[in-house]
C-alpha cells in the first residue's frame, strides 16, 4: 500500500510583493497554508557598498552610508566616521557628541516608528500606518531644518557635525518630547492592544535565548528573547557612559515582545535625548580635521547601536586618501538568518507577521 | 394637515403607484406581459441600485478610511472629490484586457460575471418598501442564502482559472472560510424564522411593527454581523485578498472592467447583505413616519455599510486558524444557543399569554 502525498506548492514571495520590506525574496514551500520550507534570496539591492568605498575618499563614502539603513541614517553616518576618528585619533568637540546623540536617537525613534507601522501595516492595520508616519514626519521636519534633507540626511562629518541646528529646531524637538508619551499610548491603544493583533503576534515566531545567541542575532530582536546586551552599554562609545538609560529585555521570545520593545526603546530614546538636551555645551562642532583626510596605516574595527542591532565598520587603511578595505557588518543581514530555522511549519500569515517583527532594511541586508 | 399627510401617502407610495400606472398602460392588467414587463423593470431597478450603491460606496469607503487616518481621502475631482469613482471606472473601461497565457480561459472570463450576478439575484427578494419587493418569495431568506453562497463557486473559479499561486491560495481560503461561516449565518437567522414562522421577507418586516428583531435577538444581530463580514471577506476576515499575504488572491491576475465587476460585485454583495441585515433586524422599512418607508431603509442600510467599512479600518486581520476556531467553536455554538433560548422564549410566551 503507498501512501499518498499532496503535492508541495512553491511560492515565491517577493522581490515584488506587498508584504516584502524592498527586494527581499522568499521561496516559500507550502503544504495548503502551512510552511514546510523557506529559502530566503538576497541581492535584489546590493550595490557593492564595500567596493565603492575603495575608489572613494573617506568623508566621500559618508552618503553612501546614508543608504544602507536608510530608515535611521544618522546612526549609520556615526558609525562610520567614528571608526575613521578612532583611526585617525580624533577628539571630537562636547558639543558635537551631544548633537549626535540627540540625531542618534532621533533616528532611532524614527525607524522605531517606521518599524511599528510597518508592522501593524503588514497585519492589514492600515489606520496605524498612517498615525506612525504622520509622527515621525515631525522628526524628518527636524533633519530638513538642520540638514536640508529628509531620509538620507548625511549629517555628520569627520571630527563633528555638518551644520549646527537652527533655532526652531530646538522648540520642534521639545514639543515633539512632550507629545511623544501620548503617540505611543495612541499605537498602543489603536493597534496592539487589539486581541486581533495580539493573537497574530503572540506565540508567533519563537526565537529561544540560545538560538538567538548562537545566530549572534543583535538589537530588539536579540533583547526581545532575553539577553541582556546593547553596545550603547557592552561597550559604550561616543557619550553613552554620561546618560542614565535603561536597556529594556523582555522574555517573551515572540512577535509580539519583538514589537513591544521597540515602543520601550523609544521611552527610554526620549529620556536619553532630553538629558542631552539638559546638558550641551557650546563650543564648535567641529574638530580640527586636515582638509585631506589620510589616515594612518593600521585597520580597526568599531561598533555602534543601530535601532536594528549593531552595526560594524572594519577600514583598513594604507595610509592614503582612499581606503584599501571596508568591511560593514550590518545588523539585519544577519537578523534574518533566523526566518527559515524559526517559521517553519508556521502558516503563511506567521511568516509575514515575524518578517516584519524583524525590521529588515533591505539597503542593508543587500549592502 | 389633510394635504401633508396626503402627501406624505402620495411619496410613501410612490413606486407603487408607478408600478400600478404601468400595469394600468396594459389591456388586461394581471396578464402574462404585465407580470414579465414588471419583472423586467424589477430587475433593472436592482441592476441600477447595485451599480449606484457601487459607485457611492466605494467613493465612501475611501473616504471612511482618510477619516479614521487623519487624511482628507479623494477630494481633486469634482465636488469634494465625489467623482472620483466616476473616473476610476472610466480608467477601468480603457484598460487592456488580459488573460494569462496559461488561465483556464472559460472558466477565467466567467467568474467575474458570475460574482456580479449573485448580488443581483439576492437583492430581488428584499422589501425595498412598503410592498416594493422585485420579487416577494415566500422563502425569502432560504432563497438569500442560498444565492449567496454561489459565490463561493465563483472565487474558486478565478482562483483557479488564473493559473496563478497565490490565486489558487486565495480561492482555497474563499471556500475553507465562506463555507464555514454561512452555517452560523444562517443559524443566526433562524431566531428571527422562529418568532415570525415564516420565510418571507415582507411578513419578518411587518412583523417588526412594534419593536425591531435586534432587541429581541440581540446575540443573533451580534452573530449575523460577524459571520456577515466573514461571508463578505471584510477585514478583519479579509484573508482571500490578503495584500500581504496572497496578493490580491483570486483578483491578482485580473485587469480592466473584470476587475471592475469584482469590485462591483463586492459592494453589490455588501449591500444585499446589509440589507438582509437592515430587514431582518432593524426592521426594515419600518419607522416613523415623518419619512418614506424606502427612505429609513437606505438610512438603516448605510448605517449597517457604515460600520463594516469602520471595522475594516479599524482592525487587523484575523489569522486562519483563529478564523476557523471562531466560526466552529465561538459563533456556531452561540448561534445553537441563540436557537434554544428563542425556542424556549416563545414557549414561555405562550405558556403565559395562555396560548
Amino acid at each position: 500500500m503507498t501512501v499518498e502525498k499532496t503535492e508541495e506548492l512553491i511560492m515565491n514571495m517577493g522581490p515584488q510583493h506587498p508584504s516584502m520590506h524592498g527586494l527581499f525574496r522568499m521561496v516559500v514551500h507550502v503544504e495548503g497554508e502551512t510552511i514546510t520550507k523557506i529559502i530566503p534570496k538576497m541581492g535584489y539591492l546590493h550595490r557593492g557598498m564595500e567596493k565603492l568605498a575603495e575608489s572613494r575618499t573617506y568623508s566621500q563614502f559618508i552618503p553612501y552610508t546614508d543608504r544602507l539603513d536608510y530608515l535611521a541614517s544618522p546612526h549609520n553616518n556615526w558609525g562610520y566616521v567614528q571608526t575613521v576618528e578612532k583611526l585617525m585619533g580624533v577628539e571630537v568637540p562636547e558639543r558635537a557628541e551631544y548633537l549626535r546623540v540627540i540625531f542618534g536617537e532621533l533616528a532611532r525613534i524614527a525607524s522605531h516608528q517606521v518599524f511599528i507601522a510597518s508592522t501593524a501595516l503588514d497585519l492589514a492595520g492600515w489606520t496605524l500606518w498612517s498615525y506612525a508616519f504622520r509622527d515621525r514626519e515631525r522628526i524628518l521636519d527636524m533633519y530638513e531644518m538642520t540638514a536640508g534633507n529628509r531620509m538620507t540626511v548625511n549629517i555628520m562629518r569627520i571630527g563633528g557635525m555638518l551644520a549646527e541646528p537652527p533655532e526652531e529646531f530646538w522648540t520642534a524637538l521639545k514639543s515633539f518630547l512632550d507629545d511623544t508619551p501620548e503617540m505611543l499610548e495612541e499605537y498602543y491603544g489603536m493597534f496592539f492592544g487589539n486581541e486581533i493583533a495580539q493573537g497574530r503576534l503572540k506565540n508567533v515566531g519563537i526565537l529561544t535565548k540560545e538560538l538567538a545567541e548562537n545566530l549572534s542575532i543583535t538589537g530588539p530582536v536579540l533583547r526581545a528573547s532575553g539577553v541582556d546586551y546593547d553596545v550603547r552599554k557592552a561597550e559604550p562609545y561616543s557619550i553613552y557612559d554620561r546618560f542614565d538609560f535603561k536597556v529594556p529585555v523582555l522574555t517573551g521570545c515572540d512577535s509580539y515582545d519583538r514589537t513591544i520593545i521597540r515602543m520601550d526603546e523609544i521611552v527610554e530614546s526620549i529620556k536619553i535625548i532630553k538629558q542631552a538636551i539638559r546638558d550641551i555645551p557650546g563650543g564648535p562642532i567641529m574638530a580640527k580635521v586636515p582638509k585631506v583626510i589620510k589616515p594612518p596605516v593600521g585597520e580597526v574595527y568599531h561598533r555602534v547601536e543601530n535601532p536594528k542591532g549593531e552595526l560594524g565598520f572594519y577600514i583598513k587603511s594604507d595610509g592614503t586618501t582612499k581606503p584599501s578595505r571596508v568591511r560593514i557588518r550590518p545588523a539585519t543581514f544577519i537578523n534574518i538568518q533566523m526566518l527559515p530555522i524559526v517559521a517553519k511549519g508556521l502558516k503563511i500569515q506567521d511568516i509575514v507577521a515575524i518578517f516584519a517583527t524583524l525590521d529588515a532594511v533591505l539597503g542593508e541586508v543587500d549592502k | 394637515m389633510e394635504t401633508l399627510y396626503n402627501l406624505f401617502e402620495t411619496l410613501n407610495n410612490l413606486f407603487l403607484i408607478i408600478a400600478a400606472f404601468i400595469r394600468g398602460l396594459f389591456a388586461d392588467p394581471q396578464s402574462v406581459w404585465a407580470n414579465l414587463t414588471m419583472d423586467v423593470i424589477g430587475f433593472i431597478i436592482v441592476v441600477v441600485i447595485i451599480v449606484l450603491a457601487a459607485l457611492i460606496l466605494i467613493l465612501l469607503e475611501r473616504k471612511v478610511a482618510g477619516w479614521t487616518s487623519q487624511r482628507p481621502g479623494p477630494n481633486r475631482l469634482g465636488p469634494r472629490g465625489w467623482f472620483q469613482t466616476i473616473a476610476d471606472a472610466l480608467k477601468l473601461i480603457g484598460k487592456e484586457d488580459v488573460t494569462p497565457a496559461g488561465a483556464d480561459k472559460l472558466i477565467f472570463k466567467i467568474a467575474p460575471m458570475m460574482i456580479f450576478c449573485i448580488p443581483m439575484m439576492t437583492l430581488a427578494v428584499i422589501p425595498f418598501g412598503k410592498g416594493l419587493a422585485p420579487a416577494n418569495l415566500d422563502l425569502g431568506i432560504f432563497y438569500f442564502v442560498a444565492m449567496s453562497s454561489i459565490s463561493t463557486v465563483a472565487f474558486l473559479m478565478a482562483g483557479w482559472g488564473s493559473n496563478n499561486k497565490y490565486s489558487l491560495l486565495g480561492g482555497m481560503r474563499a471556500v475553507a472560510q465562506m463555507v464555514s461561516y454561512e452555517i452560523p449565518l444562517l443559524f443566526s437567522l433562524l431566531g428571527v424564522v422562529m418568532i415570525t414562522q415564516s420565510f418571507n421577507l415582507g411578513v419578518i418586516v411587518e412583523a417588526q411593527a412594534t419593536i425591531p428583531f435586534i432587541v429581541l435577538q440581540p446575540l443573533a444581530f451580534v452573530i449575523f454581523v460577524i459571520a456577515g463580514m466573514a461571508e463578505l471577506n471584510r477585514a478583519p476576515f479579509d484573508l482571500v485578498e490578503a495584500d500581504q499575504e496572497v496578493v490580491a488572491g483570486p483578483f491578482t491576475e485580473y485587469t480592466g472592467l473584470r476587475w471592475g465587476l469584482f469590485f462591483l460585485g463586492e459592494y453589490g454583495n455588501m449591500t444585499a447583505l446589509s440589507a438582509l441585515g437592515a430587514t431582518v433586524f432593524l426592521g426594515g422599512w419600518q419607522g416613523p413616519a415623518f419619512l418614506p418607508g424606502y427612505v429609513w431603509f437606505f438610512m438603516k442600510v448605510g448605517v449597517f455599510v457604515f460600520f463594516m467599512m469602520w471595522a475594516r479600518w479599524t482592525f487587523p486581520r484575523i489569522r486562519i486558524d483563529h478564523l476557523m476556531h471562531l466560526a466552529w467553536k465561538v459563533l456556531l455554538p452561540l448561534a445553537i444557543l441563540n436557537i434554544l433560548l428563542t425556542g424556549l422564549g416563545i414557549y414561555i410566551y405562550g405558556f403565559v399569554m395562555g396560548g
